[in-house]
């Protein structure tokens, strides 16, 4: 007896009934768990931002967010204003947050002008920080992260996240050792310009002493990630220069 | 009697030394190399697999008789596919931090060779229960060798285990590095993983002769 799996008219039906299974299981299983995870993905950009700010549970030499029950009660204690800037107009928009700083990016390509900047003002004793977030491409795939100053340009805190960069080496951009180097590096220079933070090889200060330097020390096996960074941060942060210009001569 | 007659343990026993997926199958090289710079990911990986090749390896199994010779390879692709992207999608909904962890080996999973390998090889013939355990074993197997490369990449390359400096602090020069030791960066290369994994094949065939092939 002919083996009834080797027919040709059965191999196809098959294929058939198992395209529609599996399509129908993937189908169903994205819509119907697609409202959970947009809300996991609300909460965790309101605790990156919270995180960029000093708001977290860091313990020792991990980064932890705070935690996600507490995420919107404290975005809406710590984060006083949202803003959008587009084409040097602000105004307050408190759905900033949502955003999609990807989107915005590409759509500006055709036309600067329609580009749309969230800043997110917050206070924590007492001290007032602008969040800003940024978005650039990694070795692999998308890279992104929020960045606070205060009105001088001079980071108060950094978050980086990123989605399929190398473990061990480009996805060491989200520990707290990269991250924290940031903290107290100016963007500005001596003159006034906007110069960014270049994460640097070899750089002679690998305890990050010197704040003014603009440059942080690069992680070991990831210079197109780190490369990444730098781009982002230089693309993405100069673009709201002319916004704390402003807030200075006001 | 044990829970398991000796020629089911065996498919547990057997890929974690003489028939190891990596060290003699040479399978699923290229995420061994890829992800092992941390011992955390070596773990998190290992698991992964185990996971994904314990229920695709029955769920072929369960199947075996009514595959079609002719497409068997691209119904083996779709099956673990469809079950990779089911479960990184419940993650994301129900377990959102473990599944950022776990994002990256996504497409290292689908891809992994070890896994295709053992349905063809193994559950394409075999019972639900004989496959399950294979799965385990094979999965097991590679695992152990990701978690010995992963532990001396991460020992020699950044100095730490799991996070954890154990060799004292590179830049406050404490513990190993105020008498002059210093991290090879070069072992959080890729190269280098495979290195290890051929010391790992040497010291295997040197101890056990049998496993040399002409």
């Amino acid at each position: 007896m002919e083996n009834r799996t080797d027919k040709n008219s059965y191999t196809i039906l098959f294929a058939i009934g198992m395209v529609l299974v599996v399509g129908a299981l993937l189908a169903f299983t994205a819509s119907s768990l697609k409202p959970k995870i947009t809300e996991n993905q609300r909460i965790e950009k309101q605790q990156n931002i919270l995180y960029a700010m000093g708001v977290n549970d860091n313990e020792g030499t991990s980064a932890n967010f705070i935690s996600t029950q507490n995420a919107a009660e404290a975005f809406s204690k710590y984060i006083t204003k949202q803003l959008v800037i587009q084409n040097g107009n602000v105004k307050e928009d408190n759905e900033a947050y949502l955003i999609d700083v990807k989107k915005e990016k590409s759509a500006s390509n055709s036309d600067p002008s329609k580009r749309r900047l969230p800043l997110f003002v917050g206070v924590k004793d007492g001290k007032t920080f602008y969040v800003a977030p940024i978005y650039g491409k990694g070795l692999w795939d998308a890279i992104w992260g929020y960045v606070s100053v205060d009105e001088n340009m001079v980071v108060q805190g950094a978050y980086f996240d990123h989605k399929g960069e190398t473990p061990g080496l480009g996805a060491n951009i989200k520990e707290r050792y990269f991250m924290d180097d940031f903290i107290g590096e100016h963007l500005i220079d001596e003159n006034g310009n906007f110069k960014g933070i270049t994460v640097a090889k070899g750089n002679a200060d690998p305890k990050n002493e010197d704040k003014t330097d603009n440059e942080v020390d690069a992680l070991a096996g990831a210079t197109i990630t780190g490369d990444g960074v730098t781009a982002m941060i230089k693309s993405d942060l100069k673009l709201y220069k002319p916004y704390f210009d402003n807030l200075k001569t006001n | 009697m044990g829970l398991l007659s000796k020629k089911d343990a065996k498919l547990i026993t057997d890929p974690l030394a003489d028939n190891n997926p990596i060290t003699i199958q040479v399978l699923g090289i290229c995420s061994a190399l890829a992800i092992t710079a941390q011992l955390k990911a070596s773990i998190v990986m290992a698991l992964s697999v185990m996971a994904v090749l314990a229920i695709g390896n029955v769920v072929i199994s369960l199947m075996r008789n009514i595959i079609p010779s002719k497409i068997r390879i691209i119904v083996q692709l779709v099956v673990v596919a469809a079950l990779v992207i089911v479960v990184d999608q419940i993650l994301k909904a129900f377990s959102y931090e473990l599944s950022k962890t776990l994002s990256v080996f996504v497409g290292l999973i689908i891809t992994n060779c070890i896994i295709m390998g053992r349905f063809e090889a193994f559950a394409l013939a075999n019972g639900p229960w004989r496959s399950f355990l294979d799965g385990i074993g094979n999965a097991a197997g590679y695992g152990l060798i990701l978690v010995i490369v992963g532990f001396f990449r991460e020992l020699l390359g950044s100095g730490t285990l799991l996070g954890f400096p154990v060799l004292g602090d590179p830049i406050e020069k404490t513990g190993l590095y105020s008498i002059g030791y210093e991290n090879n960066g070069f072992m959080l290369l890729s190269p280098m993983a495979l290195i290890v994994v051929g010391i790992i094949i040497w010291v295997q065939r040197s101890r056990n002769k049998e496993l040399i092939e002409d």
